[in-house]
C-alpha cells in the first residue's frame, strides 16, 4: 500500500541527490560561512559606493539620488592634482619595477650563484615587512641623505616613486618567476641549436613566453602603487599628495559624498585592472 | 654507396656529472651519409652522448671531431649539426613558417632566400599547406615534421634525432620509420638517432652502437648485432635469445667443443680461441620444433610449458628432459599450425651448430 507521505519521500530522494563526503560546496554550513564572509568583506565597500550617490551633505541618511558629488569631485582641484600625481607615480613605478622584477625573476630562474637562497629571502623582504615600518624607514632614509625637497613636478614625486618601486618589484618578480617555471628548456636549447645567440634566444623565445607574466606583474605593480597609502603617507609632502592620501585628508575634514565619489572611482579602477591582470594569468596557466 | 669517410669522430669521450659517470670512454666513428643509431636501455648515456655532439654538453674528457674540425669549446649555435628534440620543441608563439624560418632568420639569411628554403623544407616533410598554422593546431606527428623541417632547412652536415618515434602511436611509428629512412636516403645527410627501441634501430639504421652504463658495448650493422653479438648483454638486449651455460673442453677443426649443461657435447664454430666458462646462445627462430627428432646437429627432447600466440608467429617455451628452459619462435605458416601443439606435449627441438653462438661473457 503506498502511503502518500512515503511517495513524497521517494520523490524528494530522487530529486535531491545525496552529496558525497567531499562535496563541501554543497554543505549548507559552508555556504552560510561563505555568504557571511563576503557580506562582512564587501558590505562596507558597497555601502560606500551606494552613498556616493546620496543627495545629503552629512551623508548619514539616504536622501535621494544625485550625481552632483561626482561633479564636485571632478572640479576639486586638489583632488584632481592628487589623482594626476597618483597616476604619474604609478606609471613610472610600474615600468621600472616590471623591468627590475623581470630581471630578478630571470636571474633566479636561470642561474645558480653563492648566496642565492639569501638573496631570494632578501628580495621577498618588502612583501613581508610591515608597511608602516617600510614607510618610516623610507622617510628617515630620505631625510638622512638629504633628498632635495623643492624639485619641480614631476621630480618632486621621485621619493614616493622610489619607495613604490622598492616594494613593488618583488611582487612582479614572483609573478614572472612563476610563469618562467613552466618554460620548456628544450625550447631554449632548440633556439641555440638553430644558430641563435643568447640574446637572440632571450628576445625571440623567452621574452614572448614571459609576456603574460610580465603583463600580470605590471598590472599588479600598478594597482599596488595606485592604492598605496601607508608608505606614501610617510614619503609624501604638502606638494606631493597622492589620491589615497588626499582622500584620507578629506575624511578628516568632513565626510561628504565627495569623498565617497573619489573612493568609488579608485575602487572601480582597481577592480578593472585586476580583472584584466587575471585574464592574462589564465592563458598563462593553459599554455 | 658514396664516400665512406668519417664525419663524426667521438674520441675517448667521457662525461661526468659529479660522481656519476654518464658516458665512459666512448669511441665511435660515424661515416658520412649513414643512418647511425645509439641504442641502449634508459640511463645508458646515449642521450648525453647525442647532446655532446650537438654541443649542449661539453665532454669532461676526450673530444668530438665533426667534419675534420675539433668541436671542443664550440657552442651549439656554431656547429654544423642540428637536432630534433624529443619534445620537438616547436616554438608555440610562432607559426609553422616562422618556426621553420627561425634558424635562417637568426643567422641573417636574406628574406627572399628564407622564403624559398622554407617552402622547400615544408614540401620535404609534406606540410606544404600548413605554413600559417600555429603549433597548437597541429597533431604530434605534424609538430615533429615541423621540427624536422626546421632543422633540415639549415642544411646541417649531421642531423641528430632524440627518440624521434617514442611519442607516436604504433601505426604512425611504423609509417615514420619508413619516412625517415626514405628522407635520409633522399637527402643523403648523416642521421644520428637515439632510441631505446631495438625495432626502430634495427629497421632504420645502417649501423648501431649498443650502449650500457655509459660504455659502448658493440658497434655493428643490424644483421651483425643480431647474428653475431659480442657479449651476453648485446645478445640479450637485441631480440630474444636462449642462453645455455657451458665449459670449453677442447678445440676441433671446425670450432670449439663445449660441454653444455643439458645438451651434452656441442661443437660450435668459432674464430679464435676460447676457454673456461662460456655461454652458448641460439636465437629462438633458429630452432626447429616437431613431434619427432629432427635432422640437426643439436637435438633435445622436452615438454611444452607455455605458449604465447601473436597471430603471425608463436612463441613456445619448452622445458627439456634435463631441465633446460628454451624458447622457440615459429611462424604460424598454415591455418592449422595454431592447433599443432598443446601445453604438456612432448616435442623435439633441433638446430644447427652453425646457428649457435659462443659468448665469453
Amino acid at each position: 500500500m503506498s502511503h502518500p507521505s512515503r511517495e513524497v519521500f521517494w520523490l524528494f530522494r530522487v530529486f535531491r541527490t545525496r552529496s558525497g563526503p567531499l562535496e563541501y560546496s554543497r554543505r549548507l554550513w559552508l555556504r552560510v560561512v561563505v555568504a557571511v564572509t563576503f557580506l562582512l568583506l564587501y558590505a562596507p565597500i558597497i555601502t560606500l559606493m551606494i552613498f556616493s550617490f546620496n543627495n545629503s551633505r552629512r551623508n548619514v541618511v539616504w536622501r535621494g539620488f544625485t550625481l552632483k558629488y561626482y561633479e564636485k569631485a571632478w572640479n576639486n582641484e586638489g583632488l584632481f592634482e592628487a589623482f594626476t600625481n597618483s597616476l604619474t607615480i604609478a606609471f613610472v613605478s610600474t615600468i621600472v619595477s616590471t623591468i627590475i622584477g623581470a630581471m630578478v625573476a630571470v636571474m633566479l630562474w636561470r642561474f645558480r650563484f653563492p648566496g642565492k637562497a639569501a638573496y631570494e629571502g632578501l628580495m621577498a623582504l618588502p612583501i613581508v615587512v610591515p608597511e608602516i615600518c617600510m614607510g618610516v624607514a623610507m622617510m628617515v632614509f630620505f631625510a638622512r641623505i638629504g633628498w632635495p625637497a623643492d624639485m619641480p613636478w614631476p621630480l618632486n614625486l621621485s621619493a614616493i616613486t622610489i619607495a613604490h618601486i622598492a616594494f613593488s618589484f618583488p611582487f612582479v618578480a614572483i609573478v614572472v618567476r612563476a610563469r618562467l617555471s613552466g618554460f620548456n628548456r628544450e625550447l631554449e636549447e632548440a633556439s641555440h641549436d638553430l644558430g641563435a645567440t643568447e640574446w637572440q634566444t632571450f628576445r625571440k623565445v623567452i621574452l614572448p613566453y614571459m609576456k603574460p607574466g610580465l603583463i600580470a606583474g605590471a598590472l599588479l605593480a600598478f594597482t599596488l602603487s595606485l592604492d598605496d597609502f601607508v608608505i606614501t603617507f610617510f614619503t609624501s609632502g604638502p606638494n606631493t599628495v597622492t589620491f589615497p592620501v588626499k582622500v584620507y585628508s578629506m575624511v578628516r575634514f568632513s565626510v561628504t559624498p565627495e569623498v565617497n565619489a573619489a573612493s568609488t572611482v579608485l575602487v572601480v579602477i582597481t577592480i578593472i585592472l585586476t580583472a584584466i591582470a587575471m585574464r592574462f594569468q589564465k592563458p598563462a596557466e593553459a599554455a | 654507396m658514396t664516400a665512406n669517410r668519417t664525419i663524426v669522430s667521438i674520441e675517448g669521450v667521457t662525461k661526468r656529472f659529479g660522481p656519476v659517470v654518464a658516458v665512459d670512454d666512448a669511441n665511435i666513428g660515424i661515416r658520412e651519409g649513414e643512418f647511425f643509431a645509439l641504442l641502449g636501455p634508459s640511463g645508458c648515456g646515449k642521450t648525453t652522448l647525442l647532446r655532446m655532439i650537438a654541443g649542449l654538453e661539453e665532454p669532461t674528457e676526450g673530444r668530438i671531431v665533426i667534419d675534420g674540425q675539433d668541436m671542443t669549446g664550440i657552442p651549439p649555435n656554431r656547429r654544423p649539426v642540428n637536432m630534433v628534440f624529443q619534445s620537438y620543441a616547436v616554438f608555440p608563439h610562432m607559426t609553422v613558417a616562422e618556426n621553420v624560418a627561425y634558424g635562417l632568420a637568426v643567422t641573417g639569411t636574406p628574406k627572399k632566400e628564407i622564403e624559398t628554403r622554407v617552402r622547400e623544407g615544408l614540401d620535404l616533410v609534406q606540410l606544404s599547406g600548413f605554413a600559417d598554422r600555429r603549433p597548437d593546431q597541429l597533431s604530434g606527428g605534424q609538430r615533429q615534421r615541423v621540427a624536422l623541417a626546421r632543422a633540415l632547412v639549415k642544411r646541417p652536415r649531421v642531423l641528430l634525432l632524440d627518440e624521434p618515434l617514442s611519442a607516436l602511436d604504433a601505426k604512425l611509428r611504423e609509417a615514420m620509420q619508413l619516412e625517415l629512412a626514405n628522407l635520409q636516403a633522399r637527402i643523403g645527410i648523416t642521421f644520428v638517432i637515439v632510441t631505446h627501441d631495438q625495432d626502430e634501430a634495427l629497421s632504420m639504421a645502417d649501423r648501431i652502437a649498443v650502449m650500457r652504463d655509459g660504455q659502448v658495448e658493440q658497434i655493428d650493422t643490424p644483421g651483425g648485432l643480431y647474428e653475431t653479438p659480442g657479449n651476453r648483454f648485446v645478445a640479450d638486449f637485441i631480440g630474444k635469445i636462449n642462453l645455455v651455460e657451458g665449459r670449453v673442453i677442447g678445440a676441433e677443426a671446425d670450432g670449439v667443443a663445449v660441454e653444455a649443461r643439458g645438451l651434452g657435447r656441442v661443437v660450435v664454430p668459432h674464430e679464435g680461441t676460447a676457454s673456461g666458462e662460456v655461454h652458448l646462445a641460439v636465437r629462438p627462430e633458429k630452432i626447429r620444433i616437431g613431434r619427432e627428432r629432427p635432422e640437426a646437429d643439436v637435438t633435445v627432447r622436452g615438454k611444452v610449458t607455455d605458449w604465447a600466440y601473436y597471430g603471425d608467429i608463436s612463441h613456445m617455451y619448452v622445458e627439456t628432459d634435463a631441465g633446460l628452459r628454451l624458447s622457440v619462435i615459429f611462424q604460424n605458416a598454415t591455418r592449422h599450425t595454431v592447433d599443432a601443439f598443446d601445453i604438456g606435449d612432448e616435442v623435439w627441438l633441433g638446430w644447427n651448430a652453425a646457428d649457435t653462438l659462443l659468448l665469453k661473457d
